[in-house]
């Protein structure tokens, strides 16, 4: 072999031949193949596969709509319904694009539910965990851009209230919304720069989710129980338990994702969206869609503009500090026997705050939207600083394989689980 | 307890993520204005496998030409979509050519009248929205392309808004050049009933024309119009439910295989 190649496993001389010189065929091998992966996931540990494919699906049904679409304020709308009628399949294209937004959301929701529920964002996994919540940042920017696109009613109104959010910061607040709009309105200047952020924003998400799946192969997985695999018995090949285990999760994806598209499309949007843009013409009620709405709740919670602001961006923040918040050495709340009750509040809140979020802000939501504001933050700035010091976590398993294999009772081993369990962890 | 609690609390907890949209979207809806219950008509296009009647969309195309196309526009339509509704081509190639459009400019710089194609849009009935406000008193009648999908309520509210005219209940004022209608959002609508005498638009086909009848029939043009796409939509996810559920199958029964050595 002439010196400076890489060593290849591979057998065929022509893959082999690239192998050689771009290990792209051992990495996916390494990466995908033989990555050992412990042998305890549920099927909340599908979410991870689930965003990866609804962001290709989103780049490749926008990149097509984007073909058709066009970017003014007098022919977007138009130029929309011209897609749903006369292009090729292109109400298709446009449901599978407006539902894939939700079904994208609904996954990284789980997805981070997951995270939260099992500790997967604590030591050493405190990076893969904050390169996510950036990715989740970036997707509601492009989602609520996107939603502009269409320029409809709700496009314009809601355009309109959250970049004025921005005049809430002191001093500058008025000349950065006159800089983020181009002009004194959200206008055509507006619309076209959130197009190309748009078509921007989903490629920088691309770049991070490839760093998001980095720092994942570095430390490995988490795992239901929390505890770090201990040796080949506590994992599995990647190859073929979980490329198959999220070959079940990706159908159910796509029958719940068709249902939407086939047979209730319009059912998470707007009726007010299919009214084209009217500057002058305020709807009843400006409603964000309806993955942004615990946040929409936590800003009008507060009387106070700027106060409401700050709230609404520091719930997200607080995420980016929540691997030191949260110093409790157990991962999963199955060993946590208040803090899961504390986490199992926390996730009907957040429920609680997405009904709120679309309500009237009047008596009682306001009150409602205050009180699960506070114990959104309380959760992660008290509860669990609280919990960490206080709490008495039940006993770990010695492993994930003895954990595992006592489920099944008696009898001998079966041949994949031949590797003897560790002496002592 | 342990592992009940935790089974519980996933499946609790996946179900409400996967409701959560419905649940935010429904209240975003709900909150719009006070709730009129809306009453439920039956159509044919109702529910996940219904189909447009061809006839009654046919027949709401004569309502909407001959009553409302005189102040309603529908500018996403061209007249050779029509065949979504049981046209064929010399049928639109007839009824287009009653319709006179301005093209131009011609060859000596001039705008010009012609009889409409079918690659025409359906001619709309002012120059732009002031004239048809000066015409109509001021209120802007709304494009009708998509107002089943832009109105809560959809075929129903059309339906309901189209025979919901009635006197004002007593001590409730209606305002001058106004008109009573218990389904409107704040009951105070300026179109008057379009719709006010049964055997107003008469049916080539003998249908009786009664004001119901008629609401039906234009209710379901429109609705064909706001969605063309619905028929081979529904017909292409049932094929997709069906597909998905063998591959799911499949997929199941690979894991299942794979995983047997393992526990």
């Amino acid at each position: 072999m002439p010196e400076g190649l890489h060593e290849s496993d591979v057998k065929n001389p022509v893959l082999r031949w690239v192998d050689q010189r771009l290990p792209v065929i051992s990495m996916v091998q390494r990466e995908y193949g033989t990555f050992p992966t412990p042998r305890n996931f549920n099927y909340f540990w599908n979410f991870g596969a689930l965003a990866m494919i609804s962001l290709a699906i989103m780049i490749a049904t926008g990149v097509v709509l984007s073909m058709q679409y066009t970017a003014n304020t007098h022919m977007a709308f138009d130029s929309v319904e011209r897609i749903m009628r006369d292009v090729n399949y292109g109400w298709l294209l446009r449901y599978i694009h407006a539902n894939g937004a939700s079904m994208f959301f609904i996954v990284v929701y789980i997805h981070i539910w997951r995270n939260l529920n099992y500790g997967s964002y604590k030591t050493p996994r405190e990076l893969l965990f904050m390169i996510g919540v950036v990715i989740f940042i970036l997707m509601m920017a492009t989602a609520f851009m996107g939603y502009v696109l269409p320029w409809g009613q709700m496009s314009f109104w809601g355009a309109t209230v959250i970049t004025n959010l921005f005049s809430a910061i002191p001093v500058v607040g008025q000349s950065i919304v006159t800089w983020l709009w181009g002009g004194f309105s959200v206008d055509n200047p507006t619309l076209n720069r959130f197009f190309s952020l748009h078509f921007l924003l989903p490629f920088v998400i691309t770049g991070v989710v490839f760093l998001h799946i980095a720092a994942l192969h570095i430390t490995g997985s988490n795992n239901p129980l929390g505890i770090e695999p201990k040796g080949p018995q506590d994992t599995i090949p990647f190859h073929p338990y979980y490329t198959s285990k999220d070959s079940i999760g990706i159908v159910v994806y796509l029958l719940v994702f068709a249902l939407l598209v086939f047979f209730a499309p319009n059912m998470l949007g707007h009726a007010d969206n299919y009214i084209p843009a009217n500057p002058l013409v305020t709807p009843a009620h400006i409603v964000p869609e309806w993955y942004f709405l615990p946040f929409y709740a936590i800003l009008r919670a507060v009387p106070n503009k700027l106060g409401g602001v700050v709230l609404m961006g520091g719930a997200l923040v607080v995420l980016f500090f929540l691997p030191w918040l949260d110093s409790s050495p157990v991962r999963s709340m199955r060993f946590r026997p208040i803090a899961k009750w504390a986490f199992l509040l926390f996730t009907a809140n957040f429920f609680v705050l997405m009904w709120v979020g679309g309500k009237p802000a009047e008596a009682p939501y306001i009150l409602i939207a205050q009180v699960c504001t506070a114990y959104y933050f309380a959760y992660f700035l008290v509860i669990l600083p609280f919990l960490s010091k206080f709490e008495r976590p039940l006993p770990l398993p010695e492993s994930i394989s003895r954990a595992v294999l006592s489920h099944r009772g008696g009898g001998p081993l079966p041949a994949g689980a031949t590797a003897k369990p560790m002496e002592k962890a | 307890m342990r592992p009940l609690f935790t089974t519980v609390k996933a499946a609790a907890v996946a179900a409400a993520l996967f409701l959560a949209p419905a649940l935010g979207a429904g209240e975003a809806r709900a909150q719009g204005h006070d709730v009129i219950n809306l009453p439920d008509t039956k159509f044919t296009f109702d529910g996940p496998f219904g189909t447009f009647d061809r006839a009654s969309a046919q027949r709401g195309f004569q309502i909407y030409k001959e009553v409302c196309s005189s102040c309603h526009s529908m500018r996403q339509l061209s007249y050779r979509h029509l065949t979504g509704i049981g046209l064929n081509a010399a049928q639109i190639a007839a009824l287009a050519s009653q319709f006179q459009v301005q093209d131009g400019p011609n060859d000596n710089g001039e705008m010009f009248e012609r009889p409409a194609r079918a690659a025409d849009h359906f001619r709309r009935p002012f120059a732009n929205d002031a004239a048809a406000r000066a015409a109509n008193n001021g209120a802007l009648p709304p494009d009708l392309s998509v107002i089943v999908k832009a109105r809560e309520g959809g075929a129903d509210y059309i339906h309901a808004l189209l025979t919901g005219y009635e006197e004002p209940p007593p001590g409730v004022t209606v305002a001058e050049g106004m008109n009573y209608n218990k389904y409107f959002p704040g009951h105070q609508i300026a179109m008057a009933a379009p719709l006010n005498t049964d055997g107003q638009v008469e049916f080539a086909d003998g249908t009786n024309g009664t004001i119901d009848q008629m609401a039906t029939d234009v209710t379901t043009f429109l609705s064909w119009a706001a969605e063309p796409e619905l028929e081979q939509r529904r017909a292409m996810g049932v094929r997709m439910v069906i597909f998905l559920s063998i591959l799911g199958g499949l997929a199941y029964a690979v894991k299942r295989k794979l995983w047997a050595d393992l526990h």
